[in-house]
């Protein structure tokens, strides 16, 4: 300890400890990725030619392209969905009394506490041609045959909301909570309504929980394998299923590798939008 | 309504609280509080953390609705209004600026509910930063201010939507010492200038006495004195305000006559000195707890006459010098003196001390 560097008075503790989370990121995140990347240039998985050919291919494939699309698409409705039932859930966690608010916690962390395939199999159960949905619709005699729910892409998006909703409304409490409720306090003495006070105070303070709620839900919609195949089934093809497939039945790693290279970039340039867009929309508070 | 010089002319406001009492649940926080408050005052209310004079001000601005009695602005009751439509201006702590919005758009906040143009929320804004003299800061934001900026602004924004009524709620508690002394003189004078009525939260009396017309001293839910800071300071109603405002010796003693308007009471340490008659009739004979203020009690020059004591030790406090005295029955009391007039004396000195001034003695609990 007395040849302690300024970092580690600054960080309060050896850098040393930090060496075996180093090692295993660096075995198991950085040199996986890196063979990834050697493996998309392939030409064939069994050439030892070396080139772009892969990128080539998926960028000029229109199926493969429509795969891409649409996955950053669902990504995106799902995230927007998971927004809009997961603020006033926040929202009102935060307003809430003690007692309340561990109950509402509980039922937050309940998707978490809960597999996801046992969630997403719940799903199938509700969105079912016998499901639940339909049923209540059919007995309330709003319908006469039942709707396809399940394995479409509404199906999914509500599903991927609903499994994902933790990863929303817990950045964004923690955002709500931090706003000082001397602030909307301060907006309804100067004449300030619920709304404008809401729409001028609460909503443009919660948009670094807002982002950051936006970024986990995204990443994880996007990449969500299992209730992808299942709620959306097999009727639409979105890229994890699409990498899985080149990869164990056509055993096709090196598109398999390439697919996976573009689909980490372009998940990355969202994500990249996100925060720019964050960014811009901070400006809007500003009279 | 655009213009400037009318702002300042508004007619200021009476407030009266009538039989003001709020429960929460089992627990009493204030207990029919009796204030009138006349226009254009600066009224303190000043009372230990847990007083309720928090209480008083958040129903004042409609945060809580009172349990019991009524709340009257400008001859208006206005229990039933919700915080945005009781006109009342408030200054929180810690100030609450909006932190994503610029100085400029923080004072104009309150001005947009209001539905004024363009051009006539500019020049209110430019109106109000010029009040505080913070013209050069319209385009930064509150994280770019100090805390005496910051309060500036607080009081702009708050100012800027006319209020019949301003409230500062700790407002200078954040600030250091010699920040706070010129805050309460600029707070003074906006205040003034604009001749609006001002209540002020506070636990600082000092703070209370030197810038108030009136102050209201609040102990446990209850309004205990409600005068002028002279008289605060004076002619205290209660042992609870002499002891909280200023300081206080307070000493066991008897009563043992009447002298026109005045009391005589033997101290049981020895000698007797004259008091203020109290409110409440005190017969003679009865025990009371006699106060004397530091500053009241001065060592006699010659040392023949006077309470007999020695120096326990000796404080230069600046421009006072106090000395805590051991009295020969064993209590000690606290003397201050101006320090030009004499040197720390050494421990144990032997002394004979005199009252200058009337005490305040009150019944024994």
């Amino acid at each position: 300890m007395t040849t302690t560097g300024k970092m580690e008075d600054a960080i309060g503790y050896p850098l040393r400890l930090a060496l075996p989370l180093f090692a295993f990121f660096l075995v198991f995140f950085a040199v996986p990725l890196l063979i990834l990347v050697w493996m998309s240039l392939h030409s064939a998985p069994d050439s030892a030619d070396v080139g772009f050919s892969q990128y080539v291919k998926f960028l000029g494939d229109e199926f493969s392209m429509g795969v891409l699309v649409s996955t950053l698409w669902v990504g995106v409705e799902a995230t927007l969905l998971s927004l809009l039932l997961g603020f006033p859930l926040a929202w009102a966690f935060t307003k809430s009394p003690g007692w309340l608010r561990s109950a509402l916690m509980l039922v937050i962390l309940m998707p978490l506490l809960t597999s996801v395939v046992v969630r997403t199999f719940a799903w199938i159960v509700i969105l079912g041609r016998q499901g639940i949905v339909n049923e209540t619709l059919i007995s309330l005699g709003l319908i006469n045959t039942p709707l396809r729910l399940l394995y479409t892409e509404g199906g999914l998006v509500v599903a991927l909301a609903q499994v994902l909703l933790p990863l929303m409304v817990l950045p964004l409490i923690t955002a709500l909570s931090r706003i000082d409720s001397n602030l909307s306090d301060a907006s309804f003495a100067l004449g300030g309504g619920h709304w404008r006070t809401f729409f001028k105070v609460t909503v443009p303070l919660s948009l670094p929980g807002v982002m950051a709620g936006c970024l986990l839900t995204y990443a994880a919609a996007v990449t969500a394998f299992i209730t992808q195949s299942l709620v959306g089934g097999g009727q639409k093809l979105f890229m994890p299923m699409y990498i899985y497939q080149q990869a164990t039945s056509l055993l096709d790693w090196p598109f398999a590798a390439a697919i996976s290279i573009i689909f980490l970039g372009a998940v990355l340039t969202v994500v990249w939008l996100f925060n720019r867009l964050g960014r811009l929309s901070q400006g809007f508070a500003r009279a | 309504m655009a213009n400037g010089s009318e702002a300042r002319a508004a007619p200021a406001q009476d407030l009266a609280i009538v039989g003001l009492t709020q429960r929460y649940g089992a627990v009493t926080a204030i207990s029919n509080i009796n204030l009138d408050i006349k226009g254009g005052e600066l009224v303190s209310l000043l009372g230990p953390s847990g007083c309720g004079k928090t209480t008083l001000l958040k129903a004042i601005a409609g945060f809580v609705r009172q349990t019991e009695g009524n709340i009257v602005i400008g001859g208006q009751i206005v229990d039933a209004l919700p915080p945005n439509r009781r006109t009342v201006g408030i200054v929180f702590q810690n100030y609450a600026l909006f932190p994503h919005m610029t100085v400029a758009a923080n004072i104009a906040y309150g001005l947009d509910v209001r539905g004024l143009n363009r051009s006539e929320k500019a020049s209110r804004v430019d109106e109000m930063l010029a009040l505080v003299k913070m013209e050069a800061f319209a385009g930064r934001y509150p994280r770019e201010l100090s805390g005496g900026q910051q309060q500036r602004i607080a009081i702009a924004r708050a100012m800027a939507v006319k209020p019949s009524i301003l409230l500062l709620d700790e407002p200078f508690s954040a600030l250091d010492k010699n920040l706070r002394l010129d805050m309460q003189i600029e707070v003074k004078r906006i205040q003034r200038l604009a001749g609006i009525t001002t209540i002020l939260v506070t636990h600082d009396q000092e703070e209370a006495l030197s810038m108030s017309d009136r102050v209201a001293v609040l102990s446990n839910g209850s309004l205990e004195q409600f005068a002028p800071p002279t008289e605060i300071y004076d002619a205290p109603s209660s042992l609870f305000v002499n002891t909280f405002v200023g300081s206080a010796n307070v000493l066991p003693g008897a009563v043992v006559g009447q002298d026109a308007g005045e009391i005589l009471v033997r101290l049981d340490a020895g000698e007797t000195v004259r008091a203020r008659r109290p409110v409440n009739e005190i017969g003679s004979g009865a025990r009371v707890s006699v106060c004397l203020r530091p500053e009241n009690i001065v060592v006699t020059a010659d040392g023949s006459e006077g309470l007999p004591g020695f120096i326990e030790m000796g404080l230069p406090l600046g421009a006072t010098i106090v000395h805590e005295v051991r009295m020969a029955d064993g209590t000690s009391l606290k003397i201050s003196t101006p320090r030009a007039d004499f040197s720390p004396l050494a421990s144990g000195t032997p002394i004979r001390l005199k009252v200058t001034a009337l005490a305040n003695v009150f019944p024994l609990a």
